[in-house]
């Protein structure tokens, strides 16, 4: 269906992430003719094009309007209907929260809710449009899984998952085009079973989406400082994988979370929850957005600007550890 | 169901909300739950396809009670009709039981979603609908709701969306008792021509008193009109059927003391000997 080698992650990097959850919810298509996919009058801006043109009948515009989406989305559910509901966001995960919570959550509807340019990728669209808080709201609603891949790659391994689960499940898209690739060849992936890139060592990263990449880069720059360093990708938020998060607190002085979600609720707070009732763990520092609606800017400038990048990520461990 | 015994079948789902009302001693949504009875009557006895002994038959009509809170009208409706049994409906709002004060989904107790929070129901429907649509099965779809339901804006998303997907197997009903929590609907928000609202919106509209059986039952077996859905603006009592509770927002949401239920009863020509109370 699609191959996982350098060149390929090259090209779906210049594609950028929504450009290929459009590819990738179209390679798996073909083999689930009960899939619906649903966009709030956003399909062009998801990458949906092909998808239209492609599976006219599986394609649903419901307009703008949310909360009917997701209502609607269960209800095609309920009757068989395999459905990705699509939109940005604050739009899906906030404004349609309570609809989420409802059917997907409640009722446990099988709905794929799918955020596309979570975090700050949005840029100069500006916090409106922003996924701060998104991973917060929807992993505190029982019985929804949410996963955030870590690249282009991992979009597809995603949605191939996503399509074969029964049940709800919150998909963050994180990453804009260029952002560079963290897989390069093929690999195992389970949702709810974390990845690990490099073993577990004096300081671990647990990282998710956009931040993998860079937490595997500051953990190279760590090395070079002389300072072991393990990366883990988190790509499901929930359930989390206790495992994973067990062998990091048994192998580091320090665990790192790494984020581009708010520091309040997302993967930082996940791992917090689990570690605050265990005896004798390292501490843990969490890094993500601030818990502001800060200034707008282009995607690379916003992740300079909170320090999502490898240079301040790893500077700030080496103070922490100082 | 000939007329007569949907009439029939309404004065014993009024008996038996009055029954369970007074047995649960607590406070229950009597007002919006009496103004459904004759609409659920003509449903449940006449118009949805369902089979009791397998609720799960994939052919039945879809009917999901968006106004939650109509527990009552709804619960009882299911037990005249032999959905659910007396031992099941005895449990209504004892710890851990599948009937509390909004619908929990159940399909084995025919109970199709879980609803309580108000502006869900016609969406999920219009999926259900459009998801039949597609996979061509002719069962229908029932979503009830109430007037002050119609409040919330998601509501209208769907009206728009119903429209624009030519649903012509959704039919709607809106309870227009005319009462919301807080007071009368008109001095909270005033719908007024609330037919002409829909009509707007590509609806076919049948106005109606929906505590007349005769009326309920045309609007829903008129013929369709292609690719439009349907509502039925039922003008109804809230409290109907017990004079002191009609149109007396205190019945909105109150306990039914034995005082009550025997004057209660009394109006429906009934006693409480022989009522098992």
């Amino acid at each position: 269906m699609f191959e996982i080698n350098p060149s390929n992650a090259r090209q779906w990097s210049r594609i950028g992430s929504r450009g290929v959850f459009g590819q990738a919810i179209l390679a798996v298509a073909e083999h689930y003719p009960d899939m619906m996919v649903m966009s709030a009058d956003l399909g062009n801006s998801s990458g949906l094009d092909r998808f239209k043109k492609t599976y006219p009948n599986q394609f649903l515009n419901i307009g703008i309007a949310e909360q009917n989406m997701i209502g609607v989305a269960a209800g095609l559910a309920k009757e068989g209907y395999n459905v990705f509901a699509t939109s940005f966001a604050p739009f899906i995960a906030m404004r349609a929260a309570e609809q989420v919570r409802m059917n997907l959550g409640y009722m446990e509807m099988n709905v794929k809710a799918v955020a596309i340019g979570s975090g700050v990728s949005m840029a100069f669209l500006g916090n409106s449009h922003y996924g701060i808080e998104d991973a917060s709201v929807m992993r505190s609603i029982p019985n929804i899984t949410v996963v955030s891949p870590a690249d282009c790659a991992e979009i597809f391994k995603t949605v191939q998952a996503a399509a074969k689960a029964e049940g709800p499940m919150y998909i963050r898209l994180t990453g804009a085009v260029g952002n560079p690739p963290v897989y390069t060849e093929d690999y195992s992936f389970e949702i709810g079973k974390a990845v690990v890139l490099r073993e577990p060592a004096e300081v671990t990263f647990i990282a998710a989406g956009s931040m993998v990449y860079e937490s595997l880069e500051a953990a190279r720059l760590l090395e070079q400082s002389g300072i072991k360093a393990g990366v883990i990708n988190m790509h499901t938020i929930k359930p989390l994988d206790i495992d994973a998060v067990e062998s990091a607190l048994q192998h580091s002085k320090v665990i790192v979370t790494v984020e581009e979600h708010s520091v309040i609720g997302g993967l930082g707070s996940a791992v917090a929850e689990y570690k605050s009732s265990k005896r004798n763990t390292p501490p843990q520092l969490i890094i993500g957005l601030p818990d502001k609606f800060d200034v707008t800017g282009d995607y690379k400038f916003l992740l300079n600007h909170h320090g999502l990048n490898a240079s301040t990520i790893s500077a700030r461990v080496l103070s922490f550890l100082a | 169901m000939e007329l007569t015994e949907i009439q029939n079948m309404a004065k014993t789902m009024r008996h038996k909300i009055l029954e369970i009302s007074h047995v649960c001693n607590q406070s229950a949504h009597l007002g919006g739950g009496l103004s459904m009875v004759e609409i659920m009557a003509v449903l449940y006895g006449r118009i949805l396809r369902y089979k009791p002994n397998n609720p799960r038959w994939e052919n039945r009509d879809r009917f999901i009670l968006s106004k939650g809170h109509g527990v009552l009208g709804y619960f009882s409706a299911m037990l005249v009709s032999g959905v659910i049994d007396e031992e099941t409906y005895k449990t209504f709002k004892t710890n851990e039981s599948d009937l509390i004060a909004h619908p929990v989904m159940n399909l084995d107790l025919g109970i199709e979603s879980s609803n309580g929070s108000l502006g869900h129901g016609l969406s999920m429907g219009i999926g259900i609908a459009l998801a039949a649509k597609k996979k061509q099965r002719d069962f229908n779809v029932y979503v009830y709701m109430g007037d002050g339901e119609c409040n919330e804006g998601s509501v209208w998303e769907a009206v728009m969306s119903a429209a624009q997907l030519g649903l012509d197997n959704l039919t709607a009903i809106v309870d227009y008792n005319k009462l919301q929590s807080d007071g009368d609907a008109r001095q909270i928000i005033d719908f007024a021509d609330f037919a002409g609202k829909f009509k707007s919106f590509g609806w076919d509209v049948k106005e109606i008193d929906g505590h007349e059986i005769a009326q309920v039952v045309d609007a829903f077996e008129s013929p369709r009109e292609p690719s439009r859905p349907r509502v039925l603006v039922a003008h109804t009592i809230k409290g109907k059927g017990v004079s002191f509770m009609e149109n007396n927002n205190e019945w909105h949401h109150n306990r039914l003391t034995k005082a009550n239920y025997e004057l209660a009863l009394a109006e429906l020509g009934l006693s409480l000997e022989g009522t098992g109370v």
